[in-house]
């Protein structure tokens, strides 16, 4: 008896790795700590009513914000001990397997336990708001979202003490992520993480697509809208196109391991290289899906601290949708050394320059309306100022990458590796962040602090390119990705050394930037100048019109909108002396708060686990649990309440006053 | 008073428009299930003859019970339009009723599937023989899955509507339901098609 337990604890948790000792003894600390905060500090029905049951895009997209935060984190500590592993030739630092396992967690969570959730975090807290709505079009689907999010991101870091991690890549090709080759829980993992974060995912494109299209105030024609939402609207279509091809591939993949089914195996028919057209149907459009937020994001920032107008709205608008379109036709530009025909790379080719124009358009358009603005340098414009130069070359790079030919050369190399950071986190985290730093004062009520967040832009700035420059030259050297160590030889002889040691300076000076912004947070909490205006910057869309924090139901009163910039008019009206018509309440419509979203999800967690492990007595409850929930959904139609006009009115004169 | 039905018409409007848009959502979730079907087509398509020299499609599919299947789902269809038809008169009962022979209607089609597979994997073709043979079940699998589900919704909304009658609420689920039984007929039109009919072709 005693034995069987030993033997199964010993497959069950993941040892050996004094690594993962730490993780776990700081798993078991962290936890504790929490439970027992939330118990002395009495808040358990606090975290109940006010969190986990909230149907409030406001506060679903701060629990997305700090989720992504802490990815953040555990993505960074990933990418530090690679570069540590890879700093000098012969490192003993980590073992190749345990390697392999961090270069994969390293890139899902990235992608999609970071960057989504915290582009998520970002429509959550400023759409609604900058269309004048007073919810999204399905708060309750969107706390739904967000609950499954957080338990496949769950899931997935679970594996890192829990049956070992997958090992197969980010993208987990077959043969390597079939059954035959990772026997493993590592890949069962990972396909379920993914898939019930990517089912929140999809929720999330359809909420914000029907959000966009129905739920502007009465006025805002599309092409009034402001552009952070015109750049959600093309990432919803995106989404709503790749995640499904996403949800496919995953579930073939899990029946070839599962069902012992032939969709990606070597044998019996089976064809891995469909998988890889599969995945990549996604993946191309996914960074796209990505980056068009960060987009949209420079455009409000660029236009609110040029005092300007944007330059060229329409062809922002035109270039986005049109990126959102030819997003879907550039795949194959992740694998031109498959073997496909000349003509089919030449097709892929020139659809990846392609989609470089509109990009090329935006770039423009930026520096078009700082052109004889008057520019403020604040944090957000810091980013952005950051992002352009960075972008520029990314970009470039990836041209070069395009050309089909050249690209036998660079595939796979360092030089890859090099363009994608510069592009994900030249243009996505540095648009997030500019992105954070503009809304914070309206989510939170004050600023950050700037001279905490000048530290951490330049240690990020600076590091980034002291980590990236470096491995467009290792590329050509010959350095390969997911290599995990390298020898003397290479390493003095062939010079990688020194360029890879180059390297590992600059993510830690990275890590530093990120520490700073820990502290800048912290600080800013207790010593952040206060917003008592709710438009902090001299803002020009609705979003800073009303107090900040905004009050639960967004605005008390329907705005009425008549141009672009919405609330620059307003303002601009004010200076002229024209009084806004009097105010007249309504009582407001709300939805009322569900605990079913995140019962559901949890037992789509129990599920995902008894998957993993192919234990259906854990499985099939779990489903059966899933049911339970959607039938309950169905059978209540006590959903909704009104808040009455008193209650408004009280609000209202509270947070009024403060600003008077 | 005159406050009073403001406020009620108000509210009123409000709740409609929410229907409608859970309509629309509704719709666009459709979307995203056709991208579903649609790469499960295409993985067919590239696997359907990768039947590592076992049978194919030729000789395994029996052409009578999928007639059978397909004229049923078809009229499921026809009796789902039906019940559409009686809640747009406010009938409670004749709704409920077409809606029970619908739901009967996709029972029968499952059981007929299901009959098909059990024999198929009787006889040894099973999803785990040959990428031919993991495709077709997937495809046709996920349909019937689709189908249970639907059978699952409609009986539970058979239940609100005896229980609440026509109401807003309940015309919107029971319209969404509609679209979602056509859809999988659609979609079974193309399984026929592109698995059976040129399959056996």
């Amino acid at each position: 008896m005693w034995e069987n337990i030993k033997d199964f604890a010993s497959t069950f948790f993941v040892t050996g790795d004094p690594l993962i000792y730490g993780a776990d003894v700081s798993i078991a600390l962290t936890s504790i700590a929490i439970v027992f905060v939330l118990t002395y500090f009495k808040k358990w029905t606090w975290l109940w009513r006010e969190w986990i049951t909230t149907v409030d895009h406001k506060r679903i997209g701060i629990m997305y914000l700090i989720a992504s935060l802490l990815m953040l984190f555990r993505g960074g500590v990933d990418a530090l001990l690679m570069r540590t592993q890879l700093a000098l030739p012969n490192m003993k630092f980590l073992q190749a397997d345990h390697y392999n396992a961090v270069f994969t967690t390293h890139g899902t969570i990235m992608i999609l336990f970071m960057a989504m959730p915290m582009m998520f975090a970002l429509f959550n807290l400023v759409v609604p708001l900058q269309l004048g709505a007073r919810d999204v079009a399905y708060p309750f689907l969107n706390s739904l979202s967000f609950w499954l999010f957080l338990m496949g991101a769950m899931l997935f870091n679970l594996s890192f003490v829990i049956g070992g991690s997958p090992d197969a890549g980010w993208l987990s090709y077959p043969p390597l992520s079939e059954l035959s080759h990772s026997p493993g829980v590592g890949e069962n993992f990972y396909i379920w993480g993914i898939q019930i974060s990517g089912i929140g995912s999809l929720a999330t494109g359809i909420n914000f697509l029907v959000t966009i299209l129905k739920m502007r105030a009465p006025g805002m024609k599309m092409m009034k809208m402001p552009l952070f939402s015109w750049s959600v609207l093309s990432s919803s279509i995106i989404i709503i196109f790749a995640f499904p091809i996403l949800t496919v591939t995953l579930a073939l993949l899990f029946l070839d391991r599962f069902l012992g089914a032939h969709f990606f195996t070597m044998d019996l028919g089976g064809n891995p290289m469909m998988y890889v057209n599969l995945i990549w149907m996604w993946g191309h459009p996914e960074v796209y899906i990505v980056v068009l937020p960060a987009f949209g994001i420079f455009s409000e920032v660029v236009a609110t601290f040029s005092k300007k107008k944007i330059f060229g709205y329409n062809s922002m608008v035109f270039s986005m949708m049109l990126i959102s379109i030819v997003s879907f036709f550039t795949w194959a530009h992740h694998f031109f050394t498959m073997g496909a025909s000349a003509n089919v790379n030449v097709f892929f080719a020139i659809s990846t320059m392609v989609i470089g124009i509109p990009t090329g358009v935006k770039i423009f358009n930026w520096l078009f309306t700082m052109f004889r603005g008057r520019i403020t340098i604040t944090q957000p414009m810091l980013w952005t100022l950051g992002f352009i130069p960075c972008f520029a070359v990314g970009g470039a790079t990836g041209v070069m990458l395009a050309v089909a030919p050249a690209d036998y050369q660079y595939h796979n190399s360092y030089f890859l590796i090099a363009h994608f950071h510069q592009v994900l986190i030249g243009g996505v985290v540095f648009g997030y962040l500019a992105g954070i730093y503009y809304w914070w004062p309206k989510v939170f009520g004050f600023k950050l602090n700037d001279r905490l967040g000048k530290w951490a832009f330049w240690l990020w700035n600076i590091g980034f390119y002291v980590c990236f420059m470096p491995q467009y030259a290792l590329g050509f050297m010959g350095m390969t990705r997911r290599l995990y160590t390298y020898g003397s030889d290479t390493g003095w002889d062939l010079g990688w050394a020194p360029l890879n040691l180059i390297s590992t300076v600059g993510a830690f000076l990275m890590g530093l930037g990120f520490i700073f912004q820990v502290w800048q947070i912290s600080y800013s909490i207790r010593k952040g100048e206060r917003d008592l205006t709710g438009d902090p910057w001299g803002g020009r869309t609705l979003e800073w019109s009303i107090p900040s924090p905004a009050p639960m139901y967004n605005f008390a009163v329907e705005p009425q909108v008549t141009t672009d910039d919405a609330w620059w008019k307003v303002k601009e009206d004010r200076a002229k002396g024209i009084k806004p018509a009097p105010v007249k309440y309504e009582p407001i419509h709300m939805p009322k708060n569900s605990a079913i979203p995140f019962v559901m999800s949890v037992c789509w967690f129990i599920a995902g686990f008894g998957f993993v492990f192919d234990w259906m007595w854990m499985a099939i409850p779990g489903l059966i649990g899933v049911a339970i929930c959607l039938l309950a959904r169905s059978f209540s139609y006590d959903t909704d309440y009104y808040i009455p006009v008193d209650e408004i009115e009280r609000t209202e004169a509270a947070l009024r006053g403060r600003t008077v | 008073m005159a406050h009073a039905t403001a406020e009620h018409s108000h509210a009123h409007e409000a709740h409609e428009s929410h229907e409608s848009l859970k309509v629309l959502g509704f719709w666009i979730f459709i979307v995203t299930d056709i991208l579903i079907f649609g790469t499960l087509f295409a993985c067919y398509a590239v696997l359907h003859t990768h039947t590592n020299g076992g049978p194919g499609a030729k000789e395994l599919f029996e052409m009578p019970g999928v007639i059978a299947e397909t004229f049923i789902l078809l009229t499921s269809s026809f009796t789902s339009g039906l019940a559409v038809l009686a809640m747009h008169k406010g009938k409670v009962k004749q709704l409920i009723a077409w809606l029970a022979v619908t739901a009967v209607l996709g029972a029968a089609f499952i059981g007929m599937e299901l009959t098909e597979f059990v024999k198929l994997v009787e006889e040894g073709h099973k999803i785990s023989s040959n990428a031919f043979l993991s495709a077709f079940y997937t495809l046709v699998g996920t349909h019937g899955l689709h189908v249970s589900i639907g059978l699952v919704w409609m009986i539970g909304l058979m239940i609100q509507l005896s229980r609440r009658g026509v109401t807003e609420v309940t015309t919107r689920k029971v319209t969404n339901l509609s679209l979602y039984w056509h859809f999988l007929d659609v979609i079974w039109i193309f399984v026929f098609t592109v698995v059976y009919l040129m399959g056996v072709m």
